[in-house]
C-alpha cells in the first residue's frame, strides 16, 4: 500500500480553510492509495498533482470539455466504471472506489503507462484521431467506457458516446474512426481469450 | 548493384506516416505547461473585473495577505512602480498589465495573488476588496463613435474619441468610375460576430528566475516563444541571453497563444521577486473572457456588374471592434490584417476598401483564429457578396463564379488590392466539387422538395487566401522581419535532428519536418528527431501561426538539408576518388556517373564527415538556413454544402459536406486531411453556434463551455474530402502551401450560403452568424433579414 501526501502545502491549506483534513482510501489504476485531502479538493487535483498522474488534464472546469473524464467504479460494479469528469467530483467521493486513469490503459509489460498499448491507443494513431493531444486521455476513457458496455458500437453510437467530450482539432471524424478500429480488434482478439489460447 | 530508396516507404514526401508525437500523447505522457512541477513552485491566481467600465477608487488586499500561505499580492500600483503597469502591444499600442485607473472590460486584471497553493490563491483573491465607480459602456462601433461617447482610453494623450485608426487601400476613384458604368450595382452588409480559438487547455505559464545565475526560464503556452523572448527582453528589460523561454506541448492554440498576456508578465515579474518559480495557469472563463478573441466586424460593400454576369469592381467598407486595447496579432503595416485579401480569386479590375477601427469595453487581442490576419472575414465577405451579386443576377452560383475566377492561363495575376497570385487551377476544383456533390441532381431535388413543403438548400464557397507571412518586404511583426529558419545537425551514424523556429501545437512538426528532411537526403524519417519550443536551442523564429510553418519553416527544413546534401557530395566526392563534378545524387545516395554502381549513401557520407574528410575541409555534418520566403503561398479551395431546414423550428441539418482543396505537394497527407476536418469543424461551429457577445452593460455572453457553444461529435457532420488537384506552389523549395487554417476561413461561408439558399424566394439576403434556429426562424417566418449581434441587437 502507498500513502499519498497531498504535495499541496497540507498544513497551510487545512489552516486557511480551518477545515480538518479527511482520510480517503481508493485505487488508482490497480493500485492501492491512501489520501489526506482538504474535503474541497476536486478529484482531478488530487489525480493530476496529489498522484502525479498528468495525463489527465483539465480543460474547462465546468463538466463540460470532458479533458478530465476517468473511470470510477464504485464498489459491487462491473467493469471498469463509468466515466466521470474528474473536475467536478470531489476527491473525497471516491473513497472506496477504483479510479481509472489513461495511464493505467496500457498495464501489461513494463510499469504503469509504459506496457502495451490498448487497442484505443493503437486505434488513434492508426485513425489519426488526435492533433494536439490535449482532449485524447479523456476521448479514450469515455471511448473504454462505451467499448466495456457495447463491444460493437455503430458511428451513431460512438458519437453519442464521446458527445461529452470536445476536441477543437480533429473534428471528431477520424476520433469516431480510431474507435470503431479499436472496437473492431478488441472483438478480433476477444474469441482467442475466451478459449485460452492467450493470457 | 544498390536498389533505388522507396520514397514512401522510408516516410519521406506524400508518405501518410503515423504521427510520432502520438506515442507520448496516447500515454498521458505529453508534457504541457500545466503538467511541470518545479520544486519550491508557487502559484498564481488572478483577480479580474467584474465590471466592463469602470474607475478604480480603491484597491484594499490587506485581508489578502493575511491569508497563511500567501506570498505576495501584486496590484496595478505596484507594478507601476516597476514601469510595469502597462506594456506595448503588437499593434504599437499599449495595453494595461494590472489597471491601475480604470478597468476597461469584464474580465480585465486588477490583482495577483501568489500562494502555496492555487486554492489559497483563489481565495486570496476573494479577499481583496476594490472599490468601482461604474461607467458608461461602449459595446459595438455605433456606441463608440456616438456624440458624447465616453473616451475610453483616456490614459492616451492625444486620444480625444474612440477611433484608433482609419486605413484604406485600393483606388477609389477608379472604383468610383467602375460603379458608373455598371448595369447593376449588388449590395451586402453583415457582422462577423466576435469568436473566439478556445483551445481546450488554457494558457498559463511557469516564470523560473534563479538569482544565482540571473537566468529567467519561462515555460508557457505560446505559438511564438522567441517573439515572448523578444517581448520579455524589451519589456521587463531582461538581458535577451539571459531568458529561455520553453513551449513545451501545447493543448491548441489556434492563434490564442501568439499574444503576450498580463498573466506571462505578473509570474514573470513574482518569480523575480519571491526569487522562486511561479506558476499561473488560466481557467476556461478567463481564458474566454480577456485573451485573444477574433472576428467582431461589420462588412458593408457593394459590388459593380454587368448584366452577363462580368465583375467590374468591388468597394468594401469595414468597422472592426478591437476591444479596450488595440492588440491585434498581425503584420505591422496592416491596420486590418489581409483583409483586402478578398475576391483575391476572381478577376476584378478596380477595388476599394475602407477601414475603421474603434475601442469598445470588450476583451483585446483580436488575433488570426485559425487564419492569416483578418482573410476569414475577407473569405466570408467575399463568398456571402458572390452569393448575393449571382442571385440579384438571376444566375447559376456556379456559373457565375467559374464566369468571374482567374483563369490557369492568367497566373502571375495581381489583384486589385495588390497581392501576386502565381498559380491556381480554380475552375478544376469547382468542377470537382460539384462533380462530388451532384450539382445539377441537387437542384432538381430542391425543387422537388420545395414543392412538398420541405427546404433544402446548397451553399458554394470557393477561395484562394494568402498563407505564410513573408515576403519579410512587406511582413513584419514590430519591425522584426517574418522569415524563419531551420537547424540540421546529422550525427555520424546518419541519424538527424531538426530545429525549427516554429512551434507545433498539433500540426504535426515532428512527423513532417522530418519527412521533408527524408525527402531532400534520404535518411528515413524514422531516423530524424524534430526539436522546437526552447528558444536556447532552437534557430530563431517567428512562430507557428496563419498557416506559415510549412510555407516558410518547412521550406527552411528542405533548403537547409539542401546545404547538408551540397557538402554531403564533396565527402562523396572525395569517398569515391573522382570530382565533384563527376558525382550524381539519388535519394540517399551519391554515385560516379560513369559507373553507377560505384557510390556512397548519405549515411557514408555522415560519417566520412566526422572520420574520413578530405584535408581542409571544416568536419561535422550541420548547417542553419534562414528561409524568406518570395511570396505567400496560395491555396485554392472550394467547399461545398448541402442543408436541409426545418420550416417549423428554424434548425437546419448539414446533408453533405464536400471540400475540394489544392494546397499543392502535401508533405503527408493524412495530415492534411486531419487539418482540413478541423477546419471544417470550426466553419460548421462558427456558421451555427459559436459566438460571444455582449449586454448592454459589458458582460461578456459565452464565458464559458456552458454559453460558448463548441459543436461536439455528435453535431458535426461527416466531410468528404478530394485530394484531386495540385497545383504545387511554384516558389516554395518542395511545391507545398498553407493548409491549416483554408477550411476555417473558406467554410463558414459554404455552411450560411446553403441556408440562405434554402430560404430563396423569400427575400431573405442575410442572417447573421451564427444562424441559431430563432434567427432562421425569424427570417423565414417574417421574411425579412435578422442581423446584428444577438443578444444586443441593431436590425437596421
Amino acid at each position: 500500500m502507498t500513502i499519498v501526501y497531498e504535495d499541496l502545502g497540507d498544513e497551510a491549506g487545512a489552516g486557511a480553510s480551518d477545515v480538518p483534513m479527511r482520510r480517503i482510501r481508493f485505487t488508482v489504476n490497480g493500485q492501492k492509495k491512501i489520501a489526506e485531502v482538504e474535503p474541497r479538493l476536486l478529484l482531478s487535483h488530487l489525480i493530476r498533482r496529489g498522484l502525479g498522474l498528468t495525463g489527465t488534464h483539465m480543460g474547462c472546469d465546468t463538466t463540460n470539455c470532458g479533458a478530465c473524464t476517468v473511470l470510477v467504479k464504485g464498489a459491487g460494479e462491473a467493469g471498469a466504471g463509468r466515466p466521470v469528469k474528474s473536475c467536478t467530483m470531489l476527491a473525497v467521493q471516491v473513497d472506496g472506489r477504483e479510479i481509472s486513469t489513461v495511464e493505467g490503459l496500457a498495464m501489461k509489460g513494463a510499469g504503469e503507462g509504459g506496457g502495451e498499448l490498448h487497442p484505443l491507443q493503437e486505434g488513434f494513431k492508426e485513425e489519426h484521431g488526435l492533433q494536439c493531444g490535449f482532449c485524447t486521455p479523456g476521448m479514450m476513457m469515455a471511448a473504454k467506457a462505451l467499448l466495456d458496455e457495447n463491444p460493437d458500437p455503430t458511428e451513431e453510437d460512438v458519437r453519442w458516446a464521446l458527445s461529452g467530450n470536445l476536441c477543437r482539432c480533429t473534428g471528431y471524424q477520424n476520433i469516431v474512426k480510431s474507435v470503431l478500429w479499436a472496437a473492431a480488434k478488441l472483438r478480433a482478439q476477444a474469441p482467442a481469450s475466451e478459449d485460452g489460447s492467450q493470457p | 548493384m544498390t536498389q533505388a530508396l522507396d520514397e514512401i516507404k522510408i516516410g519521406g514526401l506524400g508518405a501518410s506516416r503515423k504521427r510520432v508525437e502520438d506515442d507520448r500523447f496516447i500515454r498521458g505522457k505529453g508534457n504541457y505547461t500545466d503538467d511541470i512541477a518545479l520544486p519550491g513552485m508557487l502559484h498564481m491566481e488572478i483577480l479580474r473585473s467584474p465590471l466592463a467600465h469602470a474607475r478604480i477608487k480603491s484597491i484594499d488586499a490587506s485581508k489578502a495577505w493575511e491569508i497563511p500561505g500567501v506570498h505576495l499580492v501584486l496590484t496595478g500600483d505596484m507594478m507601476a512602480t516597476r514601469n510595469l503597469a502597462w506594456m506595448p502591444t503588437l499593434s504599437y499600442d499599449t495595453q494595461a498589465v494590472l489597471a491601475t485607473d480604470k478597468v476597461r472590460f469584464q474580465g480585465q486584471e486588477v490583482a495577483c495573488v501568489i500562494a502555496d497553493d492555487p486554492y489559497i490563491a483563489k481565495d486570496a483573491c476573494e479577499a481583496i476588496d476594490v472599490d468601482y465607480e461604474p461607467l458608461p459602456v461602449i459595446v459595438n462601433p455605433a456606441q463608440a463613435v456616438a456624440d458624447g461617447a465616453p473616451v475610453i482610453r483616456d490614459d492616451k494623450e492625444n486620444q480625444a474619441d474612440n477611433v484608433i485608426y482609419h486605413w484604406e487601400v485600393g483606388d477609389a476613384a477608379g472604383t468610383d468610375r467602375a460603379f458608373e458604368q455598371a448595369d447593376v450595382i449588388s449590395k451586402l452588409k453583415l457582422h462577423y460576430p466576435r469568436s473566439h480559438p478556445s483551445p481546450i487547455e488554457c494558457c498559463g505559464s511557469i516564470a523560473d528566475f534563479n538569482r544565482a545565475t540571473s537566468k529567467l526560464t519561462v515555460y508557457m503556452t505560446t505559438q511564438a516563444p522567441h517573439i515572448i523572448r523578444a517581448a520579455v527582453a524589451l519589456v521587463a528589460e531582461l538581458p535577451e541571453h539571459m531568458i529561455r523561454i520553453i513551449s513545451p506541448d501545447i493543448g491548441g492554440g489556434f492563434g490564442n497563444k501568439v499574444p503576450v498576456y498580463p498573466g506571462y508578465v505578473c509570474s514573470i515579474l513574482a518569480s523575480i521577486l519571491l526569487e522562486r518559480p511561479v506558476k499561473w495557469i488560466e481557467d476556461k472563463t478567463g481564458n474566454l473572457i480577456s485573451t485573444g478573441f477574433a472576428r467582431d466586424i461589420y462588412l458593408d460593400g457593394e459590388m459593380a456588374l454587368r448584366r452577363d454576369g462580368k465583375i467590374l469592381g468591388v468597394r468594401m467598407h469595414c468597422d472592426a471592434d478591437h476591444g479596450a486595447f488595440f492588440s491585434d496579432a498581425q503584420p505591422s503595416k496592416f491596420k486590418i490584417g489581409l483583409l483586402h485579401s478578398a475576391f483575391a480569386a476572381y478577376d476584378i479590375p478596380v477595388a476599394h476598401l475602407m477601414a475603421r477601427g474603434t475601442y469598445s469595453n470588450k476583451a483585446p487581442g483580436g488575433v488570426a483564429y485559425r487564419c492569416s490576419f483578418r482573410v476569414t472575414e475577407a473569405m466570408f465577405f467575399q463568398e456571402r457578396m458572390v452569393q448575393a451579386a449571382a442571385d440579384d443576377l438571376g444566375m447559376d452560383q456556379a456559373e457565375f463564379r467559374r464566369m468571374n475566377f482567374v483563369r490557369d492561363e492568367d497566373f502571375p495575376h495581381r489583384t486589385p488590392f495588390g497581392f501576386l497570385l502565381d498559380s491556381g487551377q480554380y475552375r478544376k476544383c469547382l468542377d470537382v466539387g460539384l462533380k462530388a456533390v451532384g450539382y445539377a441532381d441537387f437542384r432538381r431535388q430542391q425543387e422537388e422538395a420545395r414543392a412538398r413543403g420541405r427546404l433544402l438548400g446548397i451553399g458554394i464557397s470557393t477561395m484562394t487566401e494568402p498563407l505564410g507571412a513573408g515576403n519579410s518586404r512587406e511582413y513584419d511583426i514590430l519591425g522584426i522581419k517574418m522569415f524563419d529558419s531551420a537547424e540540421l545537425k546529422v550525427h555520424m551514424t546518419g541519424k538527424a535532428i531538426v530545429r525549427t523556429g516554429a512551434r507545433t501545437q498539433g500540426q504535426g512538426h515532428e512527423t513532417t519536418w522530418a519527412q521533408i528532411v527524408s525527402h531532400e537526403l534520404g535518411i528515413p524519417a524514422q531516423d530524424v528527431v524534430v526539436e522546437e519550443g526552447d528558444t536556447d536551442t532552437a534557430p530563431f523564429g517567428m512562430g507557428t501561426y496563419a498557416s506559415r510553418s510549412t510555407p516558410v519553416a518547412g521550406a527552411a527544413v528542405a533548403m537547409v538539408s539542401r546545404k547538408i546534401r551540397a557538402k554531403a557530395r564533396k565527402l562523396a566526392a572525395h569517398l569515391l576518388e573522382v570530382s565533384e563534378e563527376d558525382v550524381e545524387w539519388e535519394l540517399g545516395r551519391f554515385y560516379v556517373r560513369s559507373a553507377p554502381d560505384r557510390g556512397v549513401t548519405i549515411q557514408e557520407c555522415a560519417m566520412a564527415a566526422y572520420s574520413n574528410m578530405p584535408d581542409g575541409m571544416e568536419p561535422g555534418l550541420e548547417n542553419t538556413a534562414y528561409y524568406d520566403p518570395p511570396n505567400l503561398t496560395w491555396p485554392f479551395a472550394c467547399y461545398i454544402v448541402t442543408v436541409e431546414v426545418d420550416p417549423v423550428t428554424g434548425v437546419w441539418d448539414v446533408l453533405t459536406t464536400v471540400a475540394v482543396d489544392d494546397c499543392g505537394v502535401r508533405i503527408n497527407p493524412m495530415i492534411v486531411e486531419g487539418q482540413i476536418m478541423g477546419g471544417l469543424t470550426e466553419a460548421y461551429a462558427m456558421a451555427n453556434m459559436q459566438f460571444i457577445t455582449f449586454d448592454a452593460e459589458g458582460n461578456c455572453v459565452g464565458s464559458n463551455y456552458m454559453d460558448y457553444l463548441l459543436p461536439t461529435a455528435w453535431e458535426t457532420p461527416g466531410f468528404e474530402l478530394h485530394s484531386e488537384v495540385v497545383t504545387p506552389c511554384p516558389h516554395h523549395p518542395i511545391g507545398a502551401k498553407g493548409i491549416g487554417e483554408c477550411a476555417a476561413v473558406g467554410g463558414p461561408a459554404a455552411f450560411v450560403n446553403a441556408v440562405i439558399d434554402a430560404l430563396s424566394g423569400t427575400g431573405v439576403r442575410n442572417i447573421d452568424m451564427p444562424l441559431l434556429p430563432d434567427r432562421v426562424w425569424e427570417a423565414l417566418t417574417h421574411h425579412r433579414d435578422v442581423s446584428g449581434a444577438p443578444p444586443v441587437r441593431s436590425d437596421d
